[in-house]
């Protein structure tokens, strides 16, 4: 067995342990245990990978294996990392780590369920098989059912049916596409590598087929990228879900979809990409600004949040369809940055939330005098949020705005300013909030008898401070792993494009 | 001409089954009921036991057969059709096992007997209908697979609805089996044969006779595969019969017309031209089944009720892969109905344990089912999810190779399916919500169920949990599919 299916083997073993083990300690331990052995995996997975990367291994995945699976339908378990799946394994290990404490008092099924949703999260990172790339996207997606529908809080019923079907559609899109590249490719392979490299060969996809496929594939992989105006889902999705579901939905689902696009969508089909990309930039243009301005007027911390997310995913979508190396650099790292920044948020407001039973940002005053420990993080993630230096939010924008720029006709560069303005939506958005909430004068006698956070809750959110922090200051360790994986996919679209 | 006594032994399956009806006919005679008060003594797992022997038995040498035929033709024989049979015995074993339960009641203890052979007379209907190679074995095959049906779906006889259920498919199944019987004479007059292997060579594909006789044929069929516009008669009759019964109804009868359509299109209805008629037809009627009975799964207040729209949404899935006409669709079509049969079984199976010890029906009822009895609820979630196509359950892998193999023929009729999976995906998990979410005043009773359901809940849970995920299933069927066409 190859070790990159040691991902998807932990979270099977602790599922297995789950259903076995009795009392809330018990839970614990196996919580603890197994998701701190994915964080492990995950980092030494980096280093292991940037060591022989440093030591020449220069094959576009590394660490591949195969396996048969279904032979007559030429569908394999096949398994491989390039440097962005492997920035985006660390960026699941960490948040899934975090959000099993930020979950601490959970009930068995609710871990069941979380674990799952792990699993698939893990599974859809490591698998180069369009196939198991597939199955696992649709193994992440259905837990949130139960998670959001069960545990969730507000209008939860609506919002998980709401955020479950609109996600199963797009699977649908999806599945449509998946079927589109592979008859187009021959009919031979599910290998996403084997069907890139073959493109200029004799199984290429021919252009009248990319330009079916790729839209399909991509809107189906852009709803859970919150593509406008495939976004709705996300807003409500979020505010009804348990804090450490969110975490893992705003950090790491909605990840899934700009990786798939760019995997599959753009990768196998560079033709249609190249010459499509301006329906979906305008589209993902739309969602960065309309997010931001929709944010604006929110009250409840966590829809702020959320609306914010659609604006920051949408970057993630735009940068990646601008097709140059530097800003599909910066995408991925505005994956990481958002991903670890939005944990962060959503584990606070869930903090907050749960001290003061409401989230309505206008019946909330002076809350930094009564819990300074958490004023602070809050302050610090809404910096991030809004690209200050030093923090990763900074440099994931800057790179993504170098690169736009890069473009020098007028739509590119109008759509560039546009997007840029964001940063500004975003800074009026965080400090009205921030504001807000925090500082003033508390007017309800109820939350001046609140406590700060407990040690346990402490401990992710420095954990994620600490690698926001880590990214912000030190980004050349971050985006010289993630140019590695980049390059090869950007040089291949633009070579075969022309 | 001597008869050549040989050839029996090409038609096993039918023989051995036939041999374990009459064993149980026998047996019955003597567990027979107490003679004085009339009532049942003993409810005997001799039926399951019997079944299961003979479902090994049929698949051991399996692998060493070939194609056969016998009787000139009448009976024909591949490999695949022991695998089909032998999903249609695993089927009735399940319902075996669920039924037993229903069958310790006082008013039916005595009349278990029957229940066993009815059941077993249907499936041998089934069998010869799947091994013909002449319309009219095939037509006597179906017939035995019918009239002993109504039969059991009128087995609850005290019981107003049961009644009514079996009279409306009796009725309906008459009618449509008429209609066959007239499609079968046009297809008489134009080809002047009746044996599948001469009719393609001889029937005049652009003849309007042909092509009314095929359109007759498909909607006989589609009656037992209650496909829309052929599924009137669905609801009603699922909602009435007995619980086990409409299990047995919604998956054995549908699967066996299937897989005989897929046959019978692609062996007889050949020439390109007819091949073009049909699947215009097929695609049409697809459409149609998917998303109507998806439309009025979601109206549903009765489970059974919900279950008979569900299965008639599935039964156009099941028929999707009739569409190529290919070996892959072949292999997908058993692998669906192999899969949709342990997931719907398993559905059925929480059903009727829920029923039988508490009496509810209703979806309303199953609210807060998850506080009371987390097993079933669980259990019942895994099944509602396959049947959903949702992974890493075995639903998923079915679809997605339905899907996969009528992609390449029907591309426009792959994405209505896959955008009405989102549709039954709101119904089932419609259920879901009811189990975990709703709230109830006065939820279902928390009990323990009998060894007999556990031991059906135990296998279908087995066959959602491993048959998508291990490889291996689909790669053997798919070693004895074929192109049906000669």
């Amino acid at each position: 067995m190859n070790f990159l299916s040691i991902f998807v083997i932990i979270p099977l073993v602790m599922l297995l342990a789950l259903w076995l083990v009795k009392g809330q300690n018990g839970i614990r331990a196996v919580m603890t245990v197994g998701s701190t052995a994915l964080l492990g995996m995950s980092i030494y997975l980096t280093v292991q990978f940037l060591l022989d990367r440093a030591a020449g291994a220069d094959a576009e995945m590394l660490y591949t294996a195969s396996f048969v699976w279904f032979e007559p339908l030429h569908i394999y378990y096949s398994v491989g990392v390039d440097g962005i799946s492997v920035a985006m394994l660390l960026l699941s290990g960490i948040i899934v780590f975090t959000g099993t404490f930020v979950s601490w008092d959970m009930c068995k099924e609710y871990f069941l369920w979380f674990t799952l949703l792990s699993l698939g999260v893990f599974g859809f990172f490591i698998s180069i098989d369009m196939f198991a790339m597939f199955m696992f996207y649709e193994v992440a997606l259905i837990p949130m059912y139960l998670l959001i529908g069960v545990w969730g809080t507000g209008k939860k019923e609506y919002s998980a049916m709401k955020l479950t079907l609109m996600l199963m559609g797009g699977s649908a899109f999806l599945m449509c596409g998946i079927f589109g590249i592979f008859f187009g490719a021959g009919g031979q392979t599910m290998n996403i590598t084997e069907i890139a490299h073959q493109i200029n060969g004799a199984h290429a996809i021919d252009l009248g087929q990319q330009y079916i496929w790729f839209p399909m594939t991509f809107i189906g992989f852009g709803v859970l990228g919150a593509l406008f105006p495939f976004h709705t889902w996300s807003p409500d999705g979020h505010a009804s879900a348990p804090t450490a579901v969110s975490m893992l939905h705003a950090g790491v689902l909605m990840k899934l979809g700009g990786y798939g696009c760019f995997r599959i969508a753009m990768y196998l089909m560079p033709q249609a990409a190249n010459d499509l990309a301006w329906i979906f930039l305008i589209l993902t243009g739309i969602s960065v600004v309309y997010g931001a301005f929709s944010a604006c007027v929110q009250t409840d911390m966590k829809y702020i949040n959320a609306y914010s997310s659609v604006s920051h995913c949408g970057l993630v979508l735009f940068a990646l369809l601008m097709l140059n190396q530097t800003a599909a650099t910066g995408a991925v790292i505005q994956m990481l940055s958002h991903g670890l920044m939005t944990a962060l948020f959503f584990a606070l407001i869930g903090m907050i939330y749960g001290r003061t039973h409401t989230r309505d940002i206008r019946e909330l005053n002076g809350l930094m005098r009564i819990m300074p420990f958490l004023a602070v993080c809050y302050v610090i993630a809404g910096l991030g949020n809004l690209g200050l230096p030093g923090l990763s939010g900074f440099v994931a924008e800057m790179t993504i705005f170098v690169g736009s720029f890069q473009h020098a006709d007028t739509f590119h560069r109008f759509l560039t300013i546009l997007a840029c303005s964001s940063i500004v939506t975003t800074a009026v958005y965080i400090l009205r909030m921030v504001g807000k909430i925090l500082f003033g004068t508390c007017t309800d006698e109820h939350h001046l008898q609140l406590t700060d956070a407990k040690p346990i809750e402490r401990f992710p959110v420095i954990v994620l401070i600490c690698c926001i922090a880590a990214i912000g200051l030190a980004p050349f360790f971050v985006s010289n792993l993630v140019t590695g994986g980049v390059t090869p996919i950007v040089q291949h679209i633009l070579a075969v494009a022309g | 001409m001597n008869l050549d006594y040989s050839q029996f032994l090409v038609m096993r399956e039918e023989l051995s089954l036939l041999a374990v009806i009459l064993i149980l006919f026998v047996a019955d005679l003597l567990f027979c009921p107490d003679k004085k008060s009339g009532k049942g003594i003993y409810n005997s797992p001799l039926p399951v036991i019997l079944l299961s022997v003979m479902t090994l038995c049929n698949l051991i040498p399996c692998c060493g057969a070939t194609d056969a035929e016998a009787f000139g033709g009448m009976y024909q024989y591949t490999p695949m059709m022991t695998i089909v049979k032998s999903v249609l015995n695993v089927g009735t074993l399940i319902v075996f096992l669920m039924a037993n339960k229903w069958l310790s009641r006082p008013e039916n203890l005595v009349k278990q007997g029957e229940f066993y052979m009815v059941t077993l007379f249907t499936l041998l209907g089934m069998y010869l209908m799947i091994s013909s190679g002449h319309f009219l074995m095939f037509f006597i095959g179906l017939e035995l697979a019918s009239i002993p049906m109504c039969a059991l779906v009128a087995f609850d006889k005290y019981r107003y609805e049961s009644a009514e259920a079996a009279a409306k498919y009796i009725l309906l199944a008459l009618f449509s089996s008429a209609l066959l019987l007239y499609g079968l004479s046009f297809i008489y007059g134009a080809s002047g044969t009746l044996y599948f292997k001469d009719m393609f060579s001889q029937l005049p594909g652009d003849s309007l006779l042909t092509l009314v006789g095929m359109v007759l044929f498909i909607s006989g069929m589609g009656f037992k595969i209650s496909l829309v516009p052929f599924h009137l008669w669905t609801a009603d009759t699922y909602e009435g019969a007995p619980t086990v019964v409409t299990a047995y109804l919604s998956v054995i009868s549908k699967g066996a017309a299937a897989f005989v359509m897929l046959i019978v299109l692609g062996k007889v209805f050949d020439t390109a031209a007819l091949v073009n008629e049909w699947r215009i037809l097929l695609f049409w009627i697809i459409v149609a089944s998917i998303t109507l009975a998806n439309l009025f799964a979601i109206r549903q207040t009765n489970l059974k009720r919900f279950m008979a729209f569900s299965a008639i949404s599935q039964a156009g899935y099941l028929v999707l892969a009739i569409m190529p006409a290919s070996a892959q669709g072949m292999t997908s079509l058993v692998y669906y109905l192999l899969v949709y049969l342990v997931a719907n079984f398993g559905v059925f199976a929480v059903i009727n344990v829920v029923e039988q010890n508490s009496g509810k029906l209703g979806i309303s009822d199953y609210n807060g089912l998850y506080e009371t009895n987390p097993k079933l609820a669980f259990l019942m979630t895994l099944s509602l999810f396959s049947l959903a196509g949702i992974p890493p359950f075995a639903g998923f892998f079915s679809k997605f190779f339905v899907f996969m193999a009528a992609f390449q023929e029907a591309k426009l009729l792959v994405f209505i399916a896959l955008v009405n999976t989102i549709v039954s995906l709101y119904y089932y998990l419609l259920i879901v919500k009811a189990m975990y979410i709703s709230k109830n005043d006065t939820p279902i009773a928390s009990f323990r169920s009998d060894n007999y359901s556990r031991a059906a809940l135990l296998l279908c849970t087995a066959g959602v949990v491993l048959l998508g995920i291990v490889g291996s299933v689909y790669t053997y069927i798919d070693g004895f599919s074929y192109i049906p066409s000669l």
